[in-house]
C-alpha cells in the first residue's frame, strides 16, 4: 500500500492537478475569509466551513477522476493487478494518497485561525470541530469519487458523474424541504380499509441520509458522534464497492 | 515450475481458450505461438491472475492462482502485451516503484543496478518514460519483470519495437535467464521462437494445435522428401524429363532466378531418393545442375499450415487425445 500511496501522490503533483487543487480550494477559502470574518470583524468561522461544503461538491471530483480512470486508459492497472498485493491494497493506497492532499488544503484555513487568534479569542472548540467535519466529508466525498473513477476509463466522464452524484447528495436537503411532510397519500381505499402513506417517511429518510444537515449542525456547534460514525461507514462502504468493482470485473 | 490443468476462458458465448493443460518445469522456456487472437494474452493473463479462468486450474510453483493470489504472484514476474509504464516517471523511479509493490528483499541499489545493466536502460535512467522511445520503454517494461528476481517469469512479446541489435540482445538475455528460471514467452516472430525455447506450442482458437519442441514440430509435419533444384536449361524440357525419374511425385519449374536458370521444386514418394537419378538426367543432357538442396518445412511452414490449414493436429504422446490427425492437402 505504501509504495502506491506514495506514487499516487507524487503523480498529483506531476500531472498538476494537485496545484489546481490546492490554488482553487485555497482561493475560496480565502474569499470566504475575507467576506465572513474579516469583513465583518468577528472570529466567528462557521460561514467559511458552510460554504466550503460546496466548494468540496466542485473540487473533490477533480481530485479523484484520474485515480483509476487512469490506469485503465494507460493499461497500467494490469501492472497494479499483477503484482504481489490485494486489491484492498489497491484501492486504499489511491484512496489515501488523495484525502492526504485534501487534508494539506485544509490547513489554510487552520492558519486564517490563527491569524484571528491574533486580533480576538477564537473559539477552538468549535473552529476544531468544524476542521473534522470538513475533513469527514472530504473522506465520504473522496471514496465515490474514487468508486465513479473506477468505473470509467474517461477521466472526464469521472468527474462530471462523480460532481452529479455529490451534487445530489447536496440537493437531498433541498428536495426534503420541498415535500411537506404533514401531507399522507392514500395508496388503497376500500371500505373501510385505508392504506396510507405518510410523508413524513421521505423526509425522515432523506434527513437521515442527508450529507450537509450533519455537516450543518457542528459548524454551529452542535457535535455529534453519530455524524462521525456516518462519514466513516459512508467512506468505508464506497472503498468497499470499488474494491468490489475490480473483483467482478477480473471474474466477469 | 508452471502447471496448468484445463484452463477454460469463456467471454459471454465466446471461448477465448479452451481447456489447455501443459507444464513447464524449472529452467525450461516455453514459446507460446498463435495468430492474433488465437488466445496467447489471454492464457498469460490467467497464469499472471490479472483475470479468472472460468474452470480449470492454474499452478505457479505448486501454488494455485485463485486460491493465494498474493503468493502466486510473488513468484511471478510479468510483462504484458503492453508494458505498465507510467510515463510521468523517470525509469529510475518508476523501478523504485515496483521494487517497492513487489515489497522486494534485495539490496535496493544494487538490485535495480543489476536490473537496469541486464536490460541495458541504466544510461536512460534519469529521464521521463514518456520521453523514451519504443524499444527503450519495452526493455524498461523487460526490467519491471526481472524485478525481484521472480522465479517464474512470462514475457508477452518481449521484442516488439526492437530493432535486430535489441533484438539478439533480448534474446540472449531471455536464453540466460531461461537456465535458472521458469519463462512462457510468447511471439509470431517463429524465429524467435525457433532460437530461444526448449518447447513450444502452437495456440490456435484457443486450444493447443501443436505441442512440441521446435524440431520435431518440422519433422512430424514433413515426413515427404522434398527438394528444390537450380538447373540451368530449357524449362519445360527440364520438367518432363524429370517427371520420368522413377519414385518422383510430382515436379514443377518455380520462378527464373538467374538468366536461363529455374528453380524446380520436386518431391519424391516415401522412401525414394531421386537425388542420385537428379544428376544422372542433367549430365546426360549438359544441363549444368547449379545447386540442390532438400525443402524441410521451416517452422514458418508448421505454423501456417497449423493455423491456416484445415485445423491439422499434430499428436505427440501427451497430445493424442487432442484430436485424430487429418493431413493436410498435398500441398
Amino acid at each position: 500500500m505504501g509504495a502506491i500511496f506514495r506514487r499516487e501522490f507524487g503523480a498529483f503533483f506531476t500531472s498538476s492537478i494537485a496545484y489546481i487543487f490546492l490554488g482553487v480550494f485555497w482561493l475560496f477559502s480565502g474569499y470566504f475569509f475575507y467576506a465572513y470574518c474579516l469583513y465583518n470583524g468577528t472570529t466567528d468561522m462557521s460561514g467559511v466551513f458552510q460554504n466550503m461544503f460546496l466548494i468540496c461538491v466542485i473540487l473533490i471530483p477533480i481530485l479523484t477522476m484520474r485515480l483509476f480512470s487512469e490506469e485503465k486508459k494507460q493499461k497500467t492497472e494490469q501492472g497494479l493487478l499483477t503484482a504481489p498485493v490485494s486489491l484492498g491494497a489497491i484501492v486504499f493506497g489511491k484512496y489515501f494518497a488523495a484525502l492526504m492532499l485534501y487534508t494539506i488544503a485544509l490547513l489554510m484555513p487552520f492558519v486564517y485561525a490563527l491569524i484571528l487568534s491574533s486580533f480576538g479569542v477564537v473559539e477552538w472548540g468549535i473552529v476544531f470541530a468544524n476542521f473534522l467535519a470538513l475533513f469527514l466529508l472530504g473522506a465520504a466525498f473522496i471514496a465515490v469519487g474514487t468508486l465513479v473513477s473506477s468505473l470509467t476509463e474517461n477521466q472526464i466522464a469521472a468527474a462530471v458523474v462523480s460532481f452529479v452524484l455529490l451534487m445530489m447528495l447536496y440537493m437531498v436537503d433541498v428536495i426534503g424541504n420541498l415535500i411537506d411532510s404533514t401531507k399522507t397519500l392514500t395508496l388503497l381505499h376500500i371500505g373501510s380499509l385505508k392504506l396510507v402513506f405518510k410523508l413524513k417517511w421521505i423526509t425522515d429518510f432523506l434527513s437521515t441520509i442527508s450529507f450537509y444537515r450533519k455537516y450543518y449542525a457542528i459548524t454551529c456547534g452542535l457535535f455529534n458522534v453519530s455524524t462521525v460514525v456516518f462519514y466513516i461507514s459512508v467512506a468505508v462502504l464506497f472503498n468497499y464497492f470499488t474494491i468490489r468493482v475490480f473483483e467482478r470485473r477480473r471474474w466477469s | 515450475m508452471i502447471e496448468v490443468r484445463n484452463l477454460t476462458k469463456h467471454y459471454g458465448d465466446k471461448r477465448a481458450v479452451n481447456n489447455i493443460s501443459f507444464t513447464v518445469e524449472d529452467g525450461e522456456i516455453l514459446g507460446f505461438l498463435g495468430p492474433n487472437g488465437a488466445g496467447k494474452s489471454t492464457t498469460m493473463n490467467m497464469l499472471t491472475g490479472y483475470i479468472s479462468s472460468s474452470s480449470g486450474q492454474a499452478l505457479i510453483n505448486g501454488v494455485d492462482i485463485l486460491e493465494d493470489p498474493i503468493k502466486a504472484k510473488s513468484y511471478i514476474g510479468y510483462l504484458p502485451e503492453l508494458p505498465p509504464l507510467y510515463l510521468d516517471m523517470t525509469v529510475k523511479s518508476y523501478l523504485n516503484y515496483v521494487y517497492d509493490l513487489k515489497k522486494c528483499k534485495l539490496p535496493r541499489r544494487a538490485h535495480l543496478n543489476e536490473v537496469m545493466t541486464l536490460t541495458k536502460i541504466s544510461d536512460v535512467s534519469h529521464r521521463l518514460i514518456k520521453n523514451l522511445s519504443k524499444g527503450y520503454k519495452q526493455r524498461v517494461g523487460v526490467a519491471q519483470a526481472l524485478i525481484g528476481n521472480p522465479p517464474v517469469l512470462i514475457l508477452d512479446e518481449p521484442t516488439v519495437g526492437l530493432d535486430p541489435k535489441q533484438i539478439l540482445e533480448i534474446r540472449t538475455l531471455i536464453k540466460k535467464l531461461g537456465k535458472n528460471h521458469t519463462v512462457i514467452l510468447s511471439s509470431h516472430i517463429l524465429s524467435e521462437i525457433q532460437a530461444v525455447c526448449d518447447r513450444i506450442i502452437i495456440i490456435n482458437h484457443g486450444v493447443i494445435a501443436a505441442h512440441d519442441t521446435a524440431d520435431n514440430l518440422s519433422k512430424n509435419i514433413s515426413t515427404d522428401h522434398r527438394i528444390i533444384a537450380r538447373i540451368e536449361g530449357p524449362r519445360d524440357e527440364i520438367v518432363r524429363a524429370l517427371r520420368n525419374i522413377e519414385g518422383m511425385k510430382y515436379c514443377r519449374a518455380d520462378m527464373e532466378r538467374e538468366e536461363g536458370v529455374y528453380e524446380y521444386e520436386m518431391e519424391a514418394e516415401a522412401g525414394a531418393d531421386i537425388r542420385r537419378d537428379l544428376f544422372d538426367i542433367a549430365a546426360e543432357h549438359h544441363w549444368p545442375l547449379l545447386g540442390v538442396r532438400s525443402a524441410e518445412m521451416t517452422l514458418e511452414d508448421v505454423f501456417l499450415k497449423i493455423t491456416m490449414g484445415e485445423g491439422i493436429v499434430i499428436p505427440n504422446e501427451e497430445d493424442k487425445k487432442l484430436g485424430e490427425q487429418k493431413k493436410g492437402g498435398d500441398n
